[in-house]
């Protein structure tokens, strides 16, 4: 393109935004308590205008860079970032992995790790195991589930309501809590998981919209719009976190004749996520090597080659929603758990598009992939606390632009589940 | 011959689509240890035949009667899963289905669900590292071996299914449905887009499965080289219905069918390359 | 009955509504097979631009309420227009013919995007606008009560009909639609035999930018009220209405909006307004278990 062509082309994306801009950006609604006034803004529609009018031009010399590279290089190759994510996609499982794990184990001991650091990495982590939780639904068996936060929030309520109206502690809740929405998902997954895939999506995102609405409304049993609050904090089995320990009890820190700290609680609580988190990557790991697990990369790829080889494809998926599920209320019942309160605004739909951004901006079907993503997800809004304004609205552009950069997502890498190793005694054996 | 009970016995199949009468009236039986070639016109209802079979289509009237292993299903009342999981009835496709971005030997992995999901305890047991579980899977890898090493696939085991050459994925489609171990094994088409070596090759494999692993087999071709070289049994089907049904032989001089099907074409004989390459192998 | 009765022209106006909206869902997931998410908030930008225009309109003198309509109406549906282009444009061509995931989770974060910028552009709070069309019919006059249907109601029940009737004629007899169900049915073929699939896909999005424009603009006037959450909640039930009616099928949009319009509207009234959003959610479900492709979908031929 001559130098023109590219004025041209860069003015009239300009001219787009700022017909964009004009109301939205130029005109500004003032209350007045009568009819809405108006002020006008119009340098808005400029600067709207220029920074379009720029990035475009940066956007096509960029592209021209890119093809005059590829003309260059034999290979075809992609310019550097790509090459670098595809050579990092191959070698994820051999030490991406383990490193991402050696650091988060060493978290907490690290010197700049305080109360804030532990924190916003126990966040990651929650973030992390509910998107190796969807990751069996949407990566492994490639059911599109667009209200996943919904086990989410039965694993939270399940807790809440558990521990508060029969005393029970959160070792005893956990797995009552993944058992309970197990059995949501394939109560919802029994009559829905015959529909493709994408009439799948609407039924669950309105079965997400559906738990929130009851969550919101039956105020006798979830407290409604309140929550519920109060919910009991974990212990160190049996051991509480508390300063001053009731009457018999033995408190964490004079177990360990430690000097009474709040942050013991905290570090366990992260250690607690991130064990919980590996023992996700650890299933998924194993199950992808077993019967099942194949049978769900084989459901994603051809549903009718499987019903001839004697898949049942309605148990199989259904087998796939319910393990995501209970994973779910696994990390639900940590929320609950942590947070000590819980109201139905924690589990909105934005949860479940988040959640679901995590496994494919990840890659989907790749387990450090998901790790990356969660943090990229989960610490973006955090740093841009400052503009907080602004937070939400560079996380909506953030995905659209790694979409669009690699739509496949970041680390995407499928190892084989098993390889044929030479024949043991020369020939084959019997068929 | 007609002492050996029938494997599949078709009887009065007709399967309408709205007022398409795409299969009417159509009786065959199927032996053991035979090959039973359908062949016709394009559009003379062979594929709707064989997803009735397949369980893909509810026939609108008939019989399908499956015996294996002692005992009989009726196929129009199974689901699909069903008919390939217990009345052993595998089949291929005339477009190709494999699992294209897993490897090869996934691909035949996967064709033995059923008898891993048992081994594995219904995964539960194969979560804890079952070492009956470990057994089961190893006996897995070493049928795929075999049948790899028939199809000539056994140095392509660990790649992608999608990658392999057009051919190599046929005999891969026919490698995973052995690994079902079927009763009675359904190709579409095998032979379609294959080469004359390819395609001689493909008669010594189908031979093979049918003397040595007491498979019947059913094929539908448009291929003469392969259906009158190896089918031990053919049936002709013309809009819908079926006009002739015998040896190969007495089809070849059948009048009905030369006049609706085969005309004079049929009288050249088999294609020259591939006689050639038979001789040599 | 009178209950009944207003009740159902209440729902039908509703009904209306989402169908207007589920045209823009069913016309770009049959052509290019993707959930567009952002198109909610496209319908709350056609609503914030119609409040806008209305105010600047009522400071500079526009009283009279046709003309004022008019102009509203033409300024909303061709910047609206040109957002559902720019949309297309930016966040979905460049993934064509990738994963099928990606598409929908760039939707999701324009959806994102464009809800935090008309937050952030014009504040959070709601937007008010004054009663501009009042007055309506008494159908019927009953013991101590009265059965009406008010012009605005007449108003959005007329338009959506002619709308609607453009539109099948739009598909169906013009060169346009031609070009667009021939993309649908086969993007590749479409393209070799000289349709501009691209600026076809381009218009589809335009034109149910547009159709979402109008139906901002007739809830505006029906509510007088916008803010910038109204946009996933709508969404959200003019998909549900897309998928009941049968996705892809253009009668299907406005049957299944007019029916989502009815059970919220039979639901609030008898059962509970609380609830009304499970009634429309658990009829969908329904609906699918028995009809899979939805009521007036295509059924699919599984080829194999």
């Amino acid at each position: 393109m001559t130098v023109q062509q590219r004025m041209k082309d860069a003015a009239l994306a300009a001219l787009v935004a700022a017909i964009l801009a004009l109301p939205l950006l130029g005109f500004e609604t003032v209350d007045t308590g009568g009819p809405l006034g108006i002020k006008t803004r119009w340098h808005y529609v400029g600067y709207a205008a220029a920074a379009v009018f720029i990035g475009r031009l940066l956007l096509m010399l960029w592209r021209d860079r890119r093809l005059g590279a590829q003309a260059d290089s034999q290979a075809g190759g992609s310019e550097a970032g790509r090459a670098w994510l595809a050579k990092l996609s191959r070698k994820a499982d051999s030490w991406l992995m383990p490193a991402l794990i050696a650091f988060a184990v060493a978290l907490p001991l690290m010197p700049f790790a305080d109360r804030t650091v532990v924190d916003l990495g126990t966040v990651v982590l929650i973030y992390v195991m509910l998107g190796w939780g969807l990751n069996i639904v949407v990566g492994l068996a490639g059911l599109l589930d667009l209200g996943y936060v919904a086990f989410y929030a039965v694993g939270a309520y399940s807790y809440a309501l558990l521990s508060k109206n029969f005393g029970l502690n959160f070792w005893e809740c956990l797995p009552l809590a993944g058992l309970f929405a197990a059995m949501f998902g394939v109560a919802l997954g029994f009559p829905v998981l015959r529909l493709r895939g994408d009439y799948l999506a609407i039924v669950t995102l309105g079965f997400g919209e559906i738990i929130r609405i009851v969550l919101l409304n039956w105020q006798p049993v979830t407290g409604g719009p309140n929550g519920i609050s109060g919910i009991a904090r974990p212990s160190f089995f049996g051991f509480p976190f508390t300063a001053n320990p009731p009457e018999g009890t033995t408190a964490f820190h004079e177990l360990f004749g430690l000097d009474f700290a709040s942050t013991h609680r905290i570090v366990f609580l992260y250690y607690l996520i991130l064990a919980l988190a590996l023992l996700t990557n650890l299933f998924t790991l194993r199950i992808r090597r077993l019967p099942v697990g194949r049978a769900w990369e084989a459901l994603r790829e051809d549903e009718i080659a499987c019903r001839a080889l004697g898949i049942n494809p309605t148990n199989t998926k259904l087998t796939a929603f319910a393990i995501g599920a209970m994973f779910g209320g696994f990390a639900g019942s940590f929320f609950a758990t942590r947070q000590g309160f819980i109201s139905p605004e924690s589990f909105t739909f934005i949860e479940s598009a988040v959640i679901l951004a995590i496994v494919v901006l990840g890659g989907m079907g790749s387990q450090a992939g998901i790790v990356l993503a969660a943090a990229f997800l989960t610490l973006l809004p955090e740093l841009a606390r400052e503009f907080s304004l602004f937070r939400m609205l560079a996380f909506g552009l953030a995905m659209v632009l790694i979409m669009v950069w690699r739509p496949q997502g970041l680390l995407s890498h499928r190892d084989p589940t098993i390889r044929l190793k030479p024949a043991a005694h020369g020939g084959g054996g019997g068929g | 011959m007609s002492a050996v009970q029938p494997l599949l016995q078709v009887d009065h199949l007709t399967m309408r689509f709205g007022g398409l009468v795409a299969v009417n009236d159509v009786s065959f039986v199927a032996r053991p240890n035979e090959i039973t070639a359908i062949i016709g016109p394009n559009g003379a209802g062979k594929t709707t035949v064989f997803n009735c079979i397949a369980g893909f289509y509810k026939p609108t009237v008939g019989r399908l009667l499956m015996r294996s292993q002692g005992q009989e299903f009726l196929l129009e009342r199974m689901q699909g899963h069903d008919i390939a999981a217990q009345a052993r009835v595998a089949r291929t496709f005339q477009n190709i289905r494999l699992f294209p971005k897993m490897t090869v030997l996934e691909n035949l992995i996967v064709a033995q669900h059923n008898r891993l999901m048992h081994a594995s305890g219904y995964t539960l047991l194969g979560l804890i590292g079952w070492p009956g579980y470990r057994r089961a899977e190893e006996a897995a890898v070493e049928r795929a071996r075999y049948w790899l090493q028939r199809t000539a696939l056994e140095a392509e085991a660990d790649s992608l299914a999608g990658s392999l050459p057009y051919g190599g994925q046929r005999r891969l489609e026919i490698a995973r449905a052995m690994c079902t171990e079927p009763a009675l094994l359904c190709l579409d088409e095998p032979a379609a887009g294959l080469n004359p070596r390819e395609s001689a090759e493909l008669n010594d494999l189908l031979r093979f499965i049918r003397d040595e692993h007491g498979c019947g087999v059913l094929l539908i071709e448009h291929d003469m080289s392969v259906v009158m070289r190896i089918s031990d049994h053919v049936v002709v089907l013309d809009y819908g219905k079926k006009i002739a049904d015998g040896s190969p032989d007495a089809v070849r001089n059948d009048p009905i069918v030369i006049k609706a099907y085969l005309g004079e074409e049929f009288e050249e004989p088999v294609s020259q390359e591939a006689t050639a390459v038979q001789e040599q192998s | 009955m009178e209950y009944f009765l207003q009740q159902t022209i209440n729902g039908v106006t509703l009904g209306a509504v989402y169908a207007l909206i589920a045209i823009g869902y069913t016309m770009v997931y049959g052509i290019i097979g993707m959930i567009n998410f952002a198109h909610g908030e496209i319908y709350m930008i056609g609503a914030f631009i119609a409040v806008i225009s209305f105010s600047v309109l009522g400071l500079a003198g526009v009283t009279w309420v046709p003309l004022a309509l008019v102009i509203v109406l033409i300024v909303s549906m061709t910047i609206t227009g040109l957002y559902g282009w720019t949309v297309e444009r930016v966040a979905y061509r460049p993934l064509r013919g990738s994963v099928r995931l990606a598409p929908l989770i760039s939707a999701i974060g324009m959806s994102i995007f464009l809800q935090n910028y008309v937050q952030i552009a014009q504040g959070a709070k709601i937007k008010p606008l004054q009663p501009m069309i009042r007055g309506g019919v008494r159908l019927m006059e009953g013991e101590g009560f009265s059965v009406n249907v008010s012009y605005l109601q007449l108003i959005i029940i007329a338009m959506t009909i002619a709308l609607m009737a453009g539109f099948t004629w739009l598909i169906a007899a013009t060169s346009l639609g031609r070009a667009q169900r021939a993309t649908e049915q086969d993007r590749v073929m479409a393209s070799l035999l000289g349709v501009n699939t691209d600026r076809t896909i381009s218009l589809t999005f335009v034109l149910g930018a547009m159709l979402a424009a109008v139906a901002g603009v007739l809830v505006t006037l029906y509510y007088g009220v916008v803010d910038f959450y109204i946009g996933f909640l709508a969404g959200l039930k003019a998909f549900t209405a897309a998928v009941l009616g049968g996705i892809g099928s253009l009668p299907g949009a406005m049957l299944g909006g007019l029916l989502i319009g009815l059970i919220e509207s039979y639901w609030s009234a008898y059962f509970s307004s609380e609830y009304k959003d499970v009634a429309a959610f658990s009829i969908l479900v329904i609906v699918l278990i028995f009809r899979p492709t939805g009521l007036l979908g295509r059924p699919e031929v599984e080829k194999v």
